[in-house]
């Protein structure tokens, strides 16, 4: 199915190497930027006890979970250390205009 | 390389040895010996969603079937294991052949305290360290029903606010003047004390108790010098924990409140390893120091690294201590070690939430320790532990600047 696209926020609402939170139809997401200025999202919960990502910590391409310090690539996706071993679903990202799209299925 | 590698214990430590084991290269054998019956679980939702979620909690498992079989670990469920057989290097199991060893990782973590007060016994009191016995208290918890919490520390606490989240009453009764006293500077403490008592928990400090005694009517009476005695339908002890040390002591080795291991892990016997909360070890960052810590994290950083001290590429081990403790949606989390501080700087955080700073007299940062919903604290908490590891030398009145971000100051 084709992505539908959403807008998240604007572009400069995000610091680099940052992540901010975005909830949309009852879902939640984690929208990074990257020390490149690159744009990603993934699901906004952590895979181990759910918890948002949004409020962790950004180094590199690694998010870190703020409850137990679970890391994340957020460009992949994939788990990267203990306790999560669950990958994160990432979504595409296109900027236009000075806002970040997020491709949802 | 080692081609025959016992892990006893497969609780968080064991487990993640095992892994690190794969992930450092190493083929030959493992054995994951564990004397419970169920797959590697993690211990700290055993105080927290296991009481509280769902209908039927499951253990959470660290290693399930497939992870194992995936990595050729060979999980050997239910087998205590009754000795170490140093001279012929074999580990001694009920009810089954022994298991020859070249190294050995000795990963038994703690076991609860008994409580030592007449009247107290294995009916009448409760102690919360494994899945059963925390399915035992689940089905204790009811709405109207009182617990009874003896020893304000962490898991006394947060099982207070687990009976509370299920509608129950609690007590917590501690001999201290004040709740949490080993391991949280007071401030702290008491933020975290007076959230209980907004929540409806009974908080009975600087006592000291007689004796339990047996009601009539099945319950219990907790009776303490000089005050109202504390009548419960369930009493819980949570008055520490002891390094599990049995087979260490047995087989003779060094022992220094848990087994004693060096800054590889490796115990008095160069072929046996000890990790996680059944070692004592000494601490590079804080001067050689000897640790033992009772913590989710350094239990998997040593399983990390005992592995590769067994493989032979360990390094000294360093990793800043690291806690959290949860109750209702605060989170506690603590890293480095506060009593190593001379001077604290206060930090403040959105809302209620509270960070401390802990330097030494030097100013190093040696420790932060933080209160407040887990959004609020987490990554302030995570840098100072980075400062920490790095031995930082930061300037107080950034410390205290919320508009400083931490993250600048990393050098
Ligand atoms: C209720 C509870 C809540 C906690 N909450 C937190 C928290 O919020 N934050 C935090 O940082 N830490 C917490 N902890 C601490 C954390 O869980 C421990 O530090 C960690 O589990 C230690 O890991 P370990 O591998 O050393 O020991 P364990 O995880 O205890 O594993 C040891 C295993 O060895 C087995 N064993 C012992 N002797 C033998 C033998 N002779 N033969 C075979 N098997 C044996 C035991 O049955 C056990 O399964 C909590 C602990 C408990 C009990
Ligand atoms: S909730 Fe994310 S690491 Fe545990």
């Amino acid at each position: 199915m084709a992505a539908s696209w959403v807008e998240a926020c604007a572009a400069d609402e995000i610091d680099e190497e940052d992540v901010i939170r975005f909830d949309h139809a009852g879902r939640t997401f984690a929208i990074y930027r990257s020390p490149d200025d690159d744009y990603f999202a993934t699901d906004g919960l952590c895979t181990h006890e759910k918890v948002h990502l949004a409020d962790g910590l950004v180094m590199d391409n690694i998010i870190e979970c703020p409850k137990h310090n679970g890391r994340f690539d957020y460009t992949t996706g994939k788990a990267k250390g203990a306790p999560v071993c669950v990958d994160l679903k990432t979504y595409p990202v296109r900027v236009e205009g000075g806002k970040v799209l997020i491709g949802l299925d | 390389m080692p081609q025959r590698i016992v892990i006893v214990g497969a609780g968080e430590a064991g487990a993640r040895a095992a892994l690190a084991l794969r992930e450092n290269g190493y083929s030959g054998a493992i054995a994951l010996v564990g004397e419970e019956v169920h797959l590697p679980y993690e211990r700290p939702p055993l105080s927290k969603a296991a009481l509280i979620d769902g209908d039927a909690p499951k253990p959470a498992t660290i290693l399930s079937e497939e992870r194992l079989a995936e990595n050729g670990i060979d999980h050997i469920a239910g087998a205590p294991a009754l000795a170490i057989d140093r001279a012929g290097h074999r580990i001694v199991l009920e009810d089954r052949d022994p298991l020859p060893y070249d190294r050995l990782l000795i990963a038994t973590g703690a076991r609860a305290r008994r409580l030592a007060v007449p009247g107290a016994g294995p009916d009448n009191i409760h102690y919360l360290r494994s899945f059963g016995e925390a399915q035992a208290l689940r089905r204790r918890l009811q709405p109207g029903s009182r617990l009874v919490v003896i020893g304000g520390g962490f898991i006394g606490l947060e099982l207070a606010a687990a009976a509370r989240a299920r509608g129950a009453e609690a007590t917590v009764i501690e001999m201290a003047p004040r709740l949490l006293g080993r391991a949280v500077p007071a401030e702290l403490a008491a933020l975290v004390a007076a959230r209980h008592a907004a929540e409806g928990v009974g908080i009975v400090t600087g006592a000291a108790i007689e004796r339990i005694d047996a009601l009539p009517d099945g319950r219990h009476r907790v009776m303490l010098a000089g005050r109202d005695p504390v009548d419960g339908d369930t009493i819980v002890a949570g008055v520490g924990a002891l390094p599990e040390t049995t087979l260490a002591a047995e087989s003779g080795l060094a022992l220094d409140n848990g087994i004693a291991v060096d800054a590889h892990l490796a115990t008095s016997d160069p072929d046996i390893f000890a990790a996680g909360d059944c070692c004592s070890f000494p601490h590079a960052l804080y001067g050689g120091r000897r640790l033992r810590l009772e913590a989710w994290r350094n239990a998997q950083d040593h399983g990390n690294a005992a592995a590769k001290s067994m493989l032979g590429l360990g390094e000294p081990y360093a990793a800043v201590p690291w806690f959290w403790s949860d109750h209702y949606d605060l989170t506690l989390q603590i890293a480095g070690l506060p009593d190593e501080g001379a001077e604290t700087v206060t930090r403040p955080l959105a809302g209620d939430a509270r960070l401390d700073f802990h330097l030494a007299g030097d100013g190093r940062l040696v420790g932060a320790s933080a209160v407040g919903p887990n959004g609020a604290i987490a990554r302030e908490v995570r840098l100072a532990e980075m400062l920490i590891g790095r031995c930082a030398r930061p300037d107080p009145a950034s410390l205290a600047d919320p508009a400083v971000k931490l993250k600048s100051l990393m050098v």
